[in-house]
């Protein structure tokens, strides 16, 4: 019988004394130390931003520590590249896929190692054989010569570990694998581990979902602040312990959902539909009201058209049908500075590539939809002194960690960079606030602070349409909830005594409201 | 941390220019006979006299102008380098007016000027409207429509414009109310006059004003500035259109003020030297002022000591060449910025 | 009209082609990997220039056209160090490389001639030509295909070459992986830095045969800028041709019968002006249809 784990077992893979400066001045780890036994499944939570990802691209090879050393079953060694981790029998899963759209599953699955035949070319019937061998001691079915593109998110998982496993990964990374799956999907990939493990593979699992931790972990790492905080044996630690260790104090909620009397309605959706480029129906029939002084959100799991609704009211994207009105006006297809102009504000998803110039400063950043107002400009001239002073006051008010108004936002934490965009976004004239996941990979002080804001708007009496993935915080500040399975509302809820579990079912398209009750949206 | 970047900023440029007239000096060791004489002179050349000096200020208008139209359309992260063809378009508008305008005192200078503006941004229109219509790649127009530039204007000089009467194949002279005055005995261009103060007022448009404003957040991130509500595809339509009209006032004033007709039988290349121009000032139009002289200065001790020694001053072209790589090489230097960066962070952890 | 069906002309088209298709070549093992090589036109430069030189230096063509490669190769080199290792942007380090050509061949050729518009006073010496057997006899055909300057042949061969290469081999799917997704190729080990640097290099390559042939067949001596935007025609002919070399060889034949349309019409006494601007006009044109074909995503936000 081999020795328990945190015994006397074989080492897979060590980190000791590491930290990582990145470019920007950010410390994503310091002085970790970590040891991942052989055959065990070991996990590593931590809320965002605790180095997790980080510490994982390092054993990986695709980032390099400032300072400290790495041990593969024993020996120190020094990763510089994926090509070297491979080579040590490291594979990753990485949370977003690493495919290539227009290869197909053989073809991404046998990049890099192709088997060739006479004149160089590619042998595909090797190919195929090969991969047949692996797919079928792991029991997958997998569509080989489909273009990677129009494959569902299980199977593309199932692609990126069947690439792991054929270039011989001894110790597998998966970094947040669950959070693109269903719960059905995420009980078979957890098969899926077991049998891997049961292989002598060691599986790093890297999550900040606490159940699946309990459900699957042998042993548990914590982190907290780019440090790790311990590891545990999974029988000695409860979620709540987790929890607790992971943001470093008691946890309790302490924002206050009051009652409110909502207002009038303020934008109202009819019959939107949208299909996308390549014909399909991304939205189908999406109705809902909006009104002033409520949070109404929009739940579901990622890729269910979220992205696509708030691309489409916002103006930043086009050809949809429906109408949506704003006072009256239809603005469907208007450009978002004609919506803009009509009182609605945004907090995109993706705040690094959408929501900022990272090489201006926050100055600037801030006023970026009115630069042309008072006290800002004149007709003609740009008032520098203006614009410094009230971000001098919104770095006040909203918390923003920097140095000086002028600093390049390139040098901001996430979070720090998302209160820039949160502060900007919710004190203009705008009545309505579309948030898309604005806490989405933030710290958690970060992450509440900016739900107090939302909560304190709504106060105010703005009108809040916010769309997340995160159950937890659609339940703990929303009115109203509308939940988004396949491009179609499925539900219309009240948050009154509502529970995650009754979310999840609508959000797996296995319960679905009548059309009366989801019309209720609408005609409030 | 500030003074810190700065400084590795201006050792970044001296590094630059050594390297590039180190290089310069390998090449003159195997060319020429003295090289230690030829580069002595390239180095001081432009002070050695009075003539020489004010010719190196006449050579700075022109590659201020084209400095200052690249550094606006760079600036917004768009690549139109048809200065060129700008700058020989509008010379070619100058020509016209200055020939068929009437000939009113100073009206006939501005009308012709104006010309030579609007030539230019005609010129840039067609790759500005391509980009704006339907995202054609504005580099390959732009050359394209350098080529196209010079020919065009070639064959309507020589066959509808060309002096008989003059030895060489020119047009015909300007009328003296077209021409732009120039200064003391070695005639010094007016123009440096307006290159400077077109420089300073085109930095304060950028730093100082709304459109400015717009001009820098396109710039700095293009989706950012169409999610703010920002009109993008105006402001890169119109920013290529002013920096055509820099670029085409350019050629005009070089005609109104240097040669008073249309002389030239190839591109000037004032377009191209205008690119390394830019790129040295970090595209801001406040220093593409000392960027422009730095260059002429260059150029013009590559051509005194191509007249004394029989070297051809192309060299000073390979030298901006290696200077424009060195000059945006990022990592050059990385990583003491890299280090200056950590060690700023770690203090304020 | 007549001209069209004159096999002088369409022996002409392959002609004025060779280099284009030589530039296409360049621009697509560029482009593939998502490093668009915008300094095909000053290595073609470089490639002419040290082509004529070393082979009337070295009394030998081959020599030359190996001296003109090794040259252009080097300028590739030096533009993937910039690029990839110093982090210079592509394009400016592409212009850069451009305005570097043109300066250097200038001044060496004043070094070494006296003469700065072109090399007419050194004895040149050119890649001979090529009778093809058999094809030769043929009626027609014979007159257009065979007879071409040995590098129109190795160009055409290439093309086949090539796009089996893209298509078909390992290098290729990995080359293309690293333009398409270079995490996906970074994941399993393949160096992005590598491939990108492999397909500049090749670029430079196949840019410095193109170049060649421009002095030591086209026509036999250097002359300054002699190059006059090849090598950009040839980046918009491949932009049509896509991810297929075929389709751009197509593309630069486009190119070729504007040249030699804008050859014959000089013999009409249309200024040649006017031909030369044939074309560029017609590169702007080619731009535009593409523009127009791509397909665009309707979030407006992605399009920016």
């Amino acid at each position: 019988m081999l020795p328990p784990f945190g015994g006397n077992r074989m080492k897979a893979i060590e980190a000791i004394d590491i930290t990582k400066v990145y470019p920007n001045g950010v410390v994503a780890n310091k002085n970790v130390n970590i040891s991942v036994e052989q055959g065990e499944v070991h996990a590593i939570v931590g809320e965002n931003g605790a180095g997790k990802t980080t510490l994982m691209k390092i054993f990986f090879g695709i980032e390099k520590p400032t300072s400290g050393e790495i041990k593969v079953f024993g020996k120190r060694v020094h990763i510089n590249s994926p090509r070297e981790a491979i080579a040590l029998g490291i594979g990753m899963v990485h949370q977003h896929f690493m495919l290539v759209p227009s290869f197909s599953a053989a073809e991404n699955i046998m990049l890099g190692i192709e088997p060739r035949k006479r004149f160089f070319s590619v042998d595909f019937k090797k190919m195929e054989s090969i991969i047949g061998d692996y797919a079928k001691r792991l029991n997958f079915q997998i569509p080989l010569w489909e273009k990677v593109l129009d494959l569902p998110v299980g199977v593309k998982q199932r692609i990126e570990i069947l690439k792991a496993l054929v270039r011989g990964a001894k110790i597998l990374i998966l970094d947040e694998p669950s959070s693109v799956l269903t719960p059905q999907e995420v009980n078979d990939l957890f098969e899926v581990l077991k049998r891997l493990v049961q292989n002598d593979l060691t599986v790093i699992f890297i999550t900040h979902k606490l159940n699946e931790v309990k459900q699957i972990a042998n042993r548990i790492t914590v982190m907290r602040n780019a440090q790790v905080v311990g590891t545990y044996e999974n029988k000695d630690v409860t979620e709540t312990d987790i929890v607790e260790l992971m943001i470093g104090r008691k946890f309790e909620y302490d924002i206050k959902r009051e009652p409110k009397e909502p207002g009038e309605i303020l934008l109202i959706v009819k019959n939107l539909n949208y299909f996308r480029e390549d014909g399909a129906h991304i939205l189908k029939n999406i109705s809902f009201s909006l009104r002033a002084g409520e949070i109404l959100a929009i739940a579901g799991l990622e890729g269910n058209g979220q992205k696509e609704l708030v691309e489409i009211l916002t103006g930043l994207r086009e050809k949809a049908t429906g109408q949506i009105l704003l006072n009256g006006d239809d603005i469907m297809g208007s450009h978002p500075w004609e919506i803009r102009r009509a009182g609605v504000s945004h907090i995109p998803e993706d705040r690094v590539e959408v929501g900022c110039a990272l090489d201006l400063s926050i100055a600037e950043n801030l006023i970026s939809d009115r630069f042309h107002l008072n006290p800002f400009s004149t007709r003609l001239v740009y008032k520098k002194k203006h614009v410094i002073e009230f971000a001098k006051k919104m770095i006040k008010e909203f918390d923003v960690r920097a140095k000086s108004s002028t600093t390049m936002v390139r040098m901001l934490s996430g979070g720090n960079m998302q209160k820039v965009v949160v502060a900007r976004e919710m004190t203009n004239s705008a009545k309505i606030v579309i948030a898309n996941q604005p806490t989405h990979g933030i710290d958690v002080a970060s992450s509440e602070f900016i739900r107090k804001k939302l909560m304190q708007i709504r106060n105010e009496g703005k009108a809040v349409l916010l769309i997340s993935t995160d159950l937890q915080e659609v339940l703990q500040i929303s009115d109203r909830i509308l939940v988004l399975y396949k491009g179609e509302i499925v539900a219309h809820l009240r948050n009154e005594n509502i529970t995650e579990t009754d979310l999840g079912y609508y959000m797996l398209g296995v319960k679905r409201q009548s059309e009366e009750q989801i019309k209720e949206s609408v005609n409030l | 941390m500030k003074r810190t970047l700065l400084l590795l900023e201006f050792t970044r440029f001296v590094i630059t220019v050594g390297i590039a007239l180190l290089i310069g000096y390998i090449f003159l060791l195997f060319i020429a006979d003295e090289p230690t004489e030829a580069f002595k002179l390239f180095l001081t050349g432009p002070m050695t006299t009075q003539r020489r000096f004010f010719e190196f200020l006449n050579n700075a208008v022109p590659l201020m102008m084209t400095g200052l139209a690249l550094s606006i359309v760079f600036q917004s992260k768009v690549f139109n380098i048809g200065a060129e063809g700008q700058l020989f378009f509008g010379a070619f508008g100058a020509m016209i007016f200055a020939l068929k305008a009437p000939q009113i005192p100073w009206l006939h200078l501005v009308i012709t000027l104006v010309g030579a503006a609007l030539f230019g941004s005609l010129w840039a229109f067609v790759p500005a409207i391509l980009k704006a219509k339907w995202k054609a790649s504005e580099l390959v127009s732009s050359l394209m429509m350098n080529y196209i530039s010079y020919f065009l204007v070639l064959f309507l000089v020589n066959n509808y414009f060309r002096d008989k009467t003059a030895g060489a194949l020119v047009s015909y002279r300007f009328p003296q109310s077209a021409w732009l005055s120039t200064l003391s005995r070695y005639r010094l261009n007016s123009g440096l006059f307006v290159a400077v103060a077109l420089s300073v007022l085109v930095g304060w448009l950028l730093y100082r004003t709304k459109w400015g404003y717009q001009i820098r957040v396109v710039g700095a991130n293009k989706k950012f500035g169409y999610y703010s509500g920002i009109k993008t595809i105006n402001v890169i339509f119109w920013v290529q259109i002013l920096s055509g009209a820099i670029a085409g006032l350019a050629g005009g004033i070089e005609l109104t003020a240097m040669y008073r007709r249309f002389v030239w039988q190839s591109l000037p290349g004032y377009g191209f030297d205008g690119i390394i121009v830019a790129i040295l000032a970090r595209n801001n139009p406040f220093l593409v002022i000392p960027s422009a002289l730095f260059i002429a200065y260059l150029r013009i001790g590559a051509n005194i000591m191509g007249r004394t020694t029989g070297i051809a001053p192309e060299i000073v072209v390979v030298l901006q060449s290696i200077m424009i790589l060195l000059i945006t090489a990022e990592a050059l230097l990385g990583r003491f910025k890299q280090k200056a960066v950590a060690k700023e962070a770690m203090k304020s952890e | 009209m007549s001209d069209f069906l004159n096999p002088q002309f369409w022996y002409s088209v392959i002609r004025v082609s060779t280099p284009l298709f030589f530039g296409v070549i360049a621009a697509l093992l560029s482009s593939i990997t998502g490093t668009i090589n915008i300094g095909i036109e000053g290595m073609m430069l470089m490639s002419a220039f040290w082509g004529t030189i070393v082979g009337s230096l070295a009394q030998n063509p081959w020599v030359g056209l190996l001296a003109g490669i090794v040259s252009s190769t080097i300028m590739a080199v030096i533009l993937a160090y910039f690029h990839l290792k110093l982090k210079t942007d592509l394009v400016i380090g592409g212009v850069a490389l451009n305005l570097l050509s043109s300066g250097l061949t200038v001044f060496m050729l004043y070094a070494i001639t006296g003469d700065k518009g072109s090399s007419a006073s050194l004895k040149s010496f050119i890649i001979p030509r090529v009778d093809l057997p058999l094809l030769k006899d043929i009626p027609f055909i014979g007159k257009v295909l065979s007879g071409h300057n040995a590098l129109t042949y190795i160009a055409i061969v290439s093309v086949f070459l090539i796009n089996y290469l893209v298509k078909k081999t390992p290098l290729g799917i990995r080359m293309r992986s690293v333009g398409q997704n270079p995490d996906a190729a970074v994941s399993v080990g393949i160096s992005v830095t590598k491939m990108k640097f492999l397909s500049l290099i090749l670029s430079g390559i196949f840019a410095g045969f193109g170049g060649a042939f421009l002095s030591m067949g086209y026509v036999s001596w250097f002359a300054r800028d002699m190059t006059s935007g090849r090598g950009f025609i040839s980046i918009a002919a491949q932009a049509l041709g896509g991810s297929s070399a075929l389709f751009g060889a197509f593309g630069a034949l486009l190119f070729g019968i504007a040249e030699a349309t804008g050859i014959t019409l000089q013999s009409l006494r249309i200024p040649s002006e006017i031909t030369n601007m044939l074309p560029f006009i017609l590169t702007i044109v080619v731009l535009i249809i593409y523009a127009r074909s791509r397909i665009r995503s309707h979030s407006r936000i992605q399009e920016q």
